[in-house]
C-alpha cells in the first residue's frame, strides 16, 4: 500500500505542474504579453482554463494531505524551515485564486478589473517562483534541522542562489506549458501565431534558465550532475525529454496536431520530474550534512497508510470519470483552430 | 505579543474566516437547487434569475473558501508542526475523504457555473446538487476532525508515544456525531439567515420585489427550520460536553463550584480570582437538568479541574451566552415566521417581519464564530484534550508575530472585497437579470 501512496503522491506532484502550472502560466503570458494582446489572451485563458481551474488548485492539497497523514515527519521538517517561503506561496495562492475569481465576477466592469489583473498577473508569477524555491530548497541539503540562529535555521534554508535559479526555471516552464496550452485554443492565425513565439520564447527561457541551474548548482556545491546522470534512468528520461523537444519545434513549425503538441509538452515535464525524484527515491528531502527524509522510513504507521491508500484509491473512482468528463464536455463544445 | 499568542490569534483568524465561506459553500448550492427546480418546473423566468444570481455569490464564496481552506491545510504544519507530527497519521482519515469531496464539488461546481444550455437541463440540476452534497460531506469530515481533538481515539498513548493507530477509529470519534450535527444545522441557519436578511432589506427598499420575495422565501424557510432544530442538536452537545469535557462545560457555564442542583447561569461577569459570576441571572436546578435531565444530579466545577488544565472562563462564557442568546432570538423569529405562513398570512404584508429578518442577518454567522470560540477556547490549554499542551506543539520559529499581522491585513482586505463585490452584484441585480421592478 505504501507505494500506492507514494504513486499518488508523485502523480498529484505531476499533475499539479502540469495543470496547476500551465494554469500559473496563463497569468505569467499575461504579464509579458503587451497591452494591445493582453485582452484576447485574458478572454481565451479563461474560457480555456475557467471550468477546470478549482479542480487543478486540488492537486496542491491532495498532496499535502498525503503528505501530513502518510509522512508526518517530512511535511512537518519542511513546513518548519520552509516557513516563510510557504507563506509567501500561500499569499500567492490567495490572491491568484480570488482576483480571478473576483474579475469574472464582479457585476460591474470599471477600474477594479485593472487591479484584479494586476493582482492576478504578479501572484501568478510569484506563486509558481516560490513553489520552485521550496522545491530545490527541499534537494538542496541546505536545510539545518540543528540550526541555532534564525537565519541558518529560518533565512538560508532557502534563499540561496540554487533555490532562486530554480524558481525562475519553475515561471519559465509554467509559462512554456501555457503557451502549448493556448495555442489550441486560439481562433485565428494571427493568434496562434503568436502564442507559438510565445512558446518558443518560454521554452528558450526555460532552457537557459535550466542551464544556468546547472551552473550554479555546480558552484554551490550541490551534485547535481550526478543526481542526473548517474543513474540510466535519469539519462533515458533526460534524453527522452531532449527528443520529444525536438519534435515538437519541428510540429510547431510544420503546424502539427495540437493534441500531440500538448502531449510532448507535458511528456517533457513528466521525464524531468522523473530524472530529478528518481535518483534520490525513496529520499525526499535532502537535509545538511547529507541526512535524508525517506518516503520509507519516515511513513506512518501501517495503519495509517492503508487507510490513507485505501481513502485515495476509492477517490480516484469518483474524481477522474468526472473530471475527465468535464474537461471532455468544455473541449468538445468548441471549434479547433486546425 | 508573544510568539504563542500570535500563532493561536493567526490559527483562530484563518478559522474564523474560512468557516464563514465554507458554511455559504455548503448551503447555497441547496438555495440555488431549490431555485433552479422551480425554474425546471414552472419556466418562471424569476427563478432562473435567482439561480444564476447566487450562483455568481456562490462561485465568489467558492474561491475563497477554497483559497482560505487550503492556506489551513499548511497552516496546521507552519503554526503546529509538533501537533502535526504525531497527530497527522492519526486523525488524516477524514482530510484524506474531505479531498475526494471537494474535489468532486470542484468538479461539479465547474460544470454547474459553465454548464447553462449546454447538458440536459436535469443532468445540470444535478450537478448543482452534487456540489451541495459534496460540500456538506466535506463540512463533516472536516468537523470530525475537530471532534477528534476534542475527542481523541484510534491510538494508545503509552509513555508519550502514540502506538496502534487506527484512522478509522479516530474518524468516528465519540464527539464527530454531535460536533457534526450542530455545525450543519448551525450552517443553514446561518447562512439562511444572511441570505433572507439581505433579500429582505431590498424588499423593504422596493427594489425588484419579485425577484426578492421569491429569493427571500426559499432562504427563510431553510433558516427557519434549522433555527427550530438547532436547540435539539445544542443538547445533545452540552450533554456530550458534560460528559466528555467537563471543565470546558464548566467554563461554557462559568460553573466554578461542584454543586448538586447546579443552576444554570444566564449572562454575567465572570471573576476567575474570587470563582463567582456577578450580575448574573442564575436558574436553580437547570444546569442540573439540562446535563444530567434531572434537577438534583450534581455538575463538576472547575474547582474539581486542576489550575493548570482550566480553559479560560470569561471568553468562553461569553461566547457561549453570545450564541445561545443569538440563537434564541433566531428562534423566535423563526416562530415568527412559521406563524405568518400557516396561520396569520396577512403578519407577511407588514414590513416589521422583514425588518426581523434584516436585524437577524449577521446573527447567524456571529452565533458561529462564538460557538467556533466555544469549542476551541473551551478545549484549551490542550491540542488534543488530555494529551498534548497547544504550547508544546507550536512552531519553534520566532517571529509569528509578523506573520500574524500580514494575515490579519489579508484577510481584512479579502473581506472589504467580497463585501464590496457581492454589494455590486445585489446592485446590478436588475440590469443583470431583466426583471420587471414590481410584481
Amino acid at each position: 500500500m505504501i507505494y500506492v501512496v507514494i504513486a499518488f503522491l508523485w502523480a498529484a506532484i505531476l499533475l499539479y505542474i502540469l495543470l496547476g502550472g500551465a494554469d500559473f502560466g496563463a497569468g505569467i503570458i499575461e504579464l509579458f504579453t503587451s497591452n494591445k494582446n493582453k485582452q484576447y489572451t485574458r478572454t481565451t485563458m479563461y474560457q480555456a482554463i475557467g471550468p477546470v481551474w478549482e479542480a487543478n488548485h486540488m492537486w496542491l492539497i491532495i498532496a499535502i494531505v498525503v503528505l501530513f497523514v502518510g509522512f508526518p515527519e517530512i511535511y512537518t521538517t519542511v513546513s518548519t524551515h520552509l516557513h516563510i517561503p510557504l507563506v509567501i506561496m500561500l499569499f500567492g495562492i490567495i490572491a491568484r485564486g480570488t482576483a480571478f475569481t473576483f474579475r469574472n465576477y464582479d457585476a460591474v466592469v470599471d477600474n477594479m478589473q485593472k487591479v484584479y489583473n494586476k493582482i492576478f498577473v504578479y501572484s501568478s508569477f510569484v506563486t509558481p517562483f516560490f513553489l520552485g524555491v521550496i522545491a530545490a530548497s527541499a534537494v538542496s541539503g541546505k536545510i539545518d534541522t540543528n540550526a541555532a540562529d534564525f537565519g541558518t535555521a529560518y533565512i538560508f534554508s532557502w534563499l540561496n542562489w540554487f533555490s532562486v535559479t530554480v524558481g525562475f526555471f519553475t515561471v519559465a516552464i509554467c509559462g512554456y506549458l501555457a503557451a502549448i496550452f493556448i495555442i489550441g485554443e486560439t481562433k485565428d492565425d494571427a493568434s496562434r501565431i503568436r502564442f507559438i513565439r510565445k512558446a518558443k520564447q518560454m521554452n528558450v527561457a526555460a532552457g537557459i534558465l535550466g542551464a544556468l541551474v546547472f551552473w550554479v548548482a555546480h558552484s554551490e556545491g550541490i551534485p547535481l550532475n550526478e543526481w542526473l546522470f548517474d543513474n540510466a534512468v535519469g539519462v533515458i528520461a533526460l534524453i527522452a525529454a531532449l527528443l520529444s523537444l525536438a519534435l515538437l519545434w519541428y510540429l510547431l513549425l510544420k503546424k502539427g496536431k495540437v493534441y500531440i503538441i500538448r502531449v510532448l509538452a507535458g511528456f517533457q515535464v513528466t521525464m524531468i520530474l522523473l530524472a530529478i525524484t528518481l535518483r534520490h527515491y525513496p529520499n525526499i528531502v535532502v537535509l545538511k550534512g547529507g541526512k535524508y527524509l525517506s518516503l520509507m522510513e519516515h511513513a506512518g504507521q501501517e495503519k495509517t497508510i492503508y487507510s490513507l491508500g485505501m481513502a485515495l484509491l476509492l477517490g480516484s473512482v469518483f474524481i477522474l470519470p468526472a473530471l475527465f468528463y468535464l474537461i471532455y464536455s468544455f473541449q468538445k463544445n468548441k471549434g479547433q483552430w486546425h | 505579543m508573544e510568539d504563542f499568542i500570535a500563532a493561536r490569534s493567526q490559527m483562530a483568524l484563518s478559522l474564523g474566516f474560512h468557516i464563514v465561506f465554507s458554511c455559504i459553500g455548503m448551503v447555497m448550492p441547496f438555495f440555488m437547487a431549490v431555485a433552479h427546480f422551480y425554474w425546471l418546473r414552472t419556466n418562471d423566468v424569476v427563478y432562473r434569475n435567482i439561480t444564476k444570481a447566487w450562483s455568481k455569490g456562490v462561485a465568489i464564496f467558492f474561491a475563497t473558501g477554497a483559497v482560505s481552506g487550503t492556506v489551513l491545510s499548511f497552516e496546521l504544519g507552519l503554526l503546529w508542526p509538533e501537533f502535526m507530527k504525531h497527530a497527522g497519521p492519526i486523525f488524516g482519515m477524514p482530510f484524506s475523504l474531505e479531498g475526494t469531496a471537494f474535489f468532486i464539488e470542484a468538479i461539479a461546481l465547474g460544470f454547474f457555473l459553465y454548464g447553462w444550455g449546454r447538458f440536459n437541463r436535469w443532468f445540470h440540476w444535478f450537478t448543482g446538487v452534487v456540489v451541495g452534497v459534496s460540500g456538506l460531506v466535506s463540512g463533516i469530515l472536516v468537523v470530525a476532525a475537530n471532534a477528534w481533538m476534542n475527542s481523541p481515539a484510534g491510538f494508545d498513548y503509552v509513555n508519550g508515544q502514540y502506538l496502534n493507530i487506527d484512522p478509522i477509529q479516530a474518524m468516528f470519534n465519540d464527539a464527530w456525531f454531535s460536533q457534526a450535527l450542530h455545525m450543519c444545522i448551525a450552517a443553514f441557519v446561518a447562512t439562511g439567515f444572511a441570505v433572507a436578511g439581505i433579500h429582505a432589506l431590498m424588499i423593504l427598499k422596493k427594489k425588484n420585489v419579485r425577484f426578492h420575495m421569491q429569493s427571500f422565501r426559499i432562504a427563510a424557510v431553510f433558516a427557519c427550520v434549522a433555527a427550530l432544530l438547532q436547540p435539539l442538536s445544542g443538547d445533545i452537545s452540552a450533554k456530550d460536553v458534560a460528559k466528555r469535557q467537563p471543565a470546558k462545560l464548566a467554563a461554557m457555564e462559568a460553573h466554578f463550584h461542584t454543586e448538586a442542583a447546579a443552576s444554570l447561569i444566564v449572562g454575567g461577569i465572570p471573576d476567575s480570582k474570587a470563582k463567582e459570576v456577578k450580575y448574573a441571572l442564575k436558574l436553580p436546578g437547570m444546569l442540573s437538568f439540562m446535563v444530567h435531565s434531572d434537577f438534583q444530579t450534581p455538575v463538576t466545577g472547575l474547582d474539581k479541574i486542576p489550575e493548570q488544565d482550566q480553559p479560560p472562563v470569561a471568553i468562553t462564557h461569553y461566547a457561549f451566552q453570545i450564541m445561545v442568546g443569538l440563537g434564541v432570538l433566531m428562534l423566535l423569529i423563526s416562530l415568527c415566521y412559521f406563524v405568518a405562513i400557516l396561520k396569520k398570512k396577512s403578519w407577511l404584508q407588514h414590513s416589521w417581519l422583514l425588518r426581523l429578518f434584516v436585524l437577524a442577518t449577521p446573527m447567524g454567522f456571529i452565533a458561529v464564530e462564538a460557538g467556533w470560540t466555544v469549542t476551541e477556547v473551551g478545549r484549551q490549554p490542550w491540542i488534543i484534550n488530555g494529551i498534548m499542551r497547544t504550547a508544546d506543539a507550536v512552531t519553534p520559529m520566532p517571529g509569528i508575530v509578523y506573520s500574524f499581522y500580514i494575515f490579519t491585513a489579508v484577510y481584512i482586505s479579502l473581506s472589504l472585497i467580497v463585501t464590496f463585490l457581492l454589494y455590486r452584484q445585489i446592485k446590478m441585480v436588475d440590469k443583470l437579470y431583466d426583471v420587471s421592478p414590481t410584481a
